[in-house]
């Protein structure tokens, strides 16, 4: 199981998430945050602290919305690997390309 | 050991999450020479981590590999099997480190202040877990489940879920941990057919997280039970649940449970609201629980609302909050059960005290989960840093608390130590077909670590 983190958090990224993640799997693209599914440690912290209720558990992904931010960060890291650190790793490469393609979160100029 | 150095040396007291971020903040930047020991009572590191997280919480257990790769920092040392206060004292400390980071948490549980609560059968939350965790200081047979039939929680934190779901947890599922085996017998031979836990107020209060309530309606042999009424909110409850998405979805999954109903199965959890215990009954041995239901009055305070009731229960845990244990010669605030501090500087007579920090637990109070920590570790090493010139520039005259351990001849268990003690859990597994089975008493864990 992991959590993954939806589109209400594209270019808003508070990243307070990021700060509570035990073990550092929450990794920075250019327009959002993504959990790394396989460093994930199902801990829970960061759904709580989400300001933009972007996260949520693997099983509480009904929409495809939610299903498709998943295999985002599934294939991201299929290309990054486990780097096992979102700190010491740095800024993630690029974002998914769907992601990129995104139009701006209207949410994100409220 | 006299002089200035560039080099700067910190103490660590306490190898658990809160202890290892700080050694992983301070090692994690490159300005600066450093050189980092982390001291802890037990033989093993990760405090809560091992004994505190359930065993069949797998993958929050695997936080063990980052604070393993602490550890493994060359400029990181461990000494287990240490007591600062008795083996060490603070003020040798303070003369061997630039820097003394307090990171000892909370391992003590708040008390109830009822009638009956030291009753046989009536115990806390904590000892609990740290008996099904294995920890050395806990007797195998502290806990005798073969006369429990029902067992009452008190607490609706994550700890009251976790205490509750092994209480009727599927033993066959608990082989797969690394319970100890001493335990797993007793809970295999356990009668338990109820667990009633008591929320002092209503659901929407309640400081557990989705996370673990999913997990109880997925329990096999299990139905829970929680009264639909008690999730009908009322304007002001509904209206907090606005702005507070994780209790949303906390009270969508409890009546989910409602709408499911019982199945017949063999074990039963119940969730009560609004219910508080008022005293635990029985003549040497508790034979049941009076309960008390409960209103908030105008003022927002929990009130008796009605006749209280008995509940027949041979098993009381509390699980009301934990509460930190003073280290002598480290200042404690008795009321708060925290080390006081400013900023994460420790505070002496309400001044900070150069050279002495706090993070994690003893210093926040023993709210938060265990990402909490990092965060928090991380702001006290800025501060630290940021304090570096003033700290290096203090003589720290020794003698060099190592040396010390050694002239007193206390078996300090280090890295290579632990390294054979995990390799040994992993080998006592392997021999009864499970992963892993912890060692549980602390002459076995020092004579694993010889080898």
């Amino acid at each position: 199981m992991t959590y993954v983190i939806t589109e209400p958090c594209v270019d808003i990224k508070d990243k307070t998430c990021v700060g509570e993640c035990p073990v550092d799997c929450i990794y920075e693209g250019d327009r959002m945050l993504y959990i790394h599914p396989d460093e994930c440690i199902d801990c829970g912290a960061c759904e709580v602290v989400c300001p933009t209720t972007a996260i949520f558990s693997e099983y509480d992904l009904d929409d495809e919305e939610g299903k498709r931010s998943m295999a985002r960060a599934q294939e991201l890291f299929a290309e990054v690997g486990s780097p096992l650190g979102a700190k010491r790793f740095g800024l993630l490469p690029h974002d998914h390309p769907e992601v990129t393609a995104l139009p701006r979160n209207p949410d994100a100029d409220a | 050991m006299a002089g200035t150095s560039t080099e700067l040396k910190v103490a660590v007291v306490g190898a658990g999450p809160a202890g290892l971020y700080v050694a992983d903040a301070l090692v994690f930047q490159d300005g600066r020479p450093v050189r980092v020991d982390v001291f802890d009572r037990l033989p093993t590191p990760f405090g809560l981590l091992r004994y505190g997280v359930a065993p069949d919480h797998l993958k929050m257990k695997s936080l063990a590999r980052a604070l393993q790769r602490t550890l493994d920092d060359d400029r990181v040392r461990f000494f287990g099997n240490v007591t600062i206060g008795t083996d060490v004292t603070v003020d040798e400390l303070r003369a061997g480190y630039h820097a003394v980071a307090y990171t000892f948490g909370a391992s003590t549980d708040r008390q109830l202040d009822i009638p009956g609560e030291d009753l046989a059968g009536s115990a806390s939350a904590t000892s609990f877990v740290t008996w099904y965790s294995g920890h050395p200081d806990v007797p195998a047979d502290l806990f005798d489940l073969s006369g429990v039939s029902t067992a009452v929680v008190v607490g609706v934190g994550n700890v009251a879920i976790d205490v509750s779901r092994i209480l009727v947890k599927d033993v066959d599922e608990l082989r797969k941990t690394d319970i100890p085996e001493t335990v797993l017998d007793r809970l295999a031979h356990r009668g338990i057919t109820d667990v009633h836990v008591l929320g002092r107020r209503g659901p929407v209060h309640a400081k557990f997280t989705a996370k673990e309530l999913r997990e109880l309606g997925e329990l096999g042999g299990v139905d829970v039970v929680v009264d639909p009424a008690q999730l009908e909110l009322g304007p002001e409850d509904l209206a907090d649940l606005e702005h507070e998405p994780a209790l949303a979805r906390n009270i969508a999954i409890m009546k989910e449970w409602a709408e499911r109903g019982l199945t017949g199965a063999p074990r039963r959890l119940h969730f009560h609201f609004w219910s508080r215990p008022v005293a635990v009954q029985g003549d040497t041995a508790m034979t049941g629980v009076r309960i008390e239901p409960t209103k908030l009055d105008e003022t927002g305070r929990c009130v008796a609302a009605g006749e209280p009731y008995d509940l027949p229960a041979q098993l009381l845990l509390r699980s009301v909050g934990y509460r930190g244990i003073p280290v002598p010669g480290v200042p404690f605030d008795g009321e708060s059960g925290t080390v006081p501090s400013d900023q994460g500087r420790v505070t002496r007579d309400g001044q900070p005290s150069p050279g002495e920090y706090v993070a994690g637990w003893i210093g926040r109070g023993p709210v938060g989960v265990l990402g909490t920590n990092r965060a928090d570790a991380e702001g006290v090493v800025e501060v630290l840093l940021a304090d570096a010139p003033g700290l290096l520039a203090r003589e720290i005259p020794g003698p060099d608390p190592v040396d010390l351990l050694a002239e007193r001849g206390v078996g300090v268990v280090d890295a290579a130590g632990w390294a054979a003690i995990d390799a040994a859990e992993v080998a006592l597994g392997k021999s009864l077909s499970r992963p892993r089975s912890k060692i549980a008493t602390r002459e076995e864990l020092l004579a694993a670590a010889e080898h």
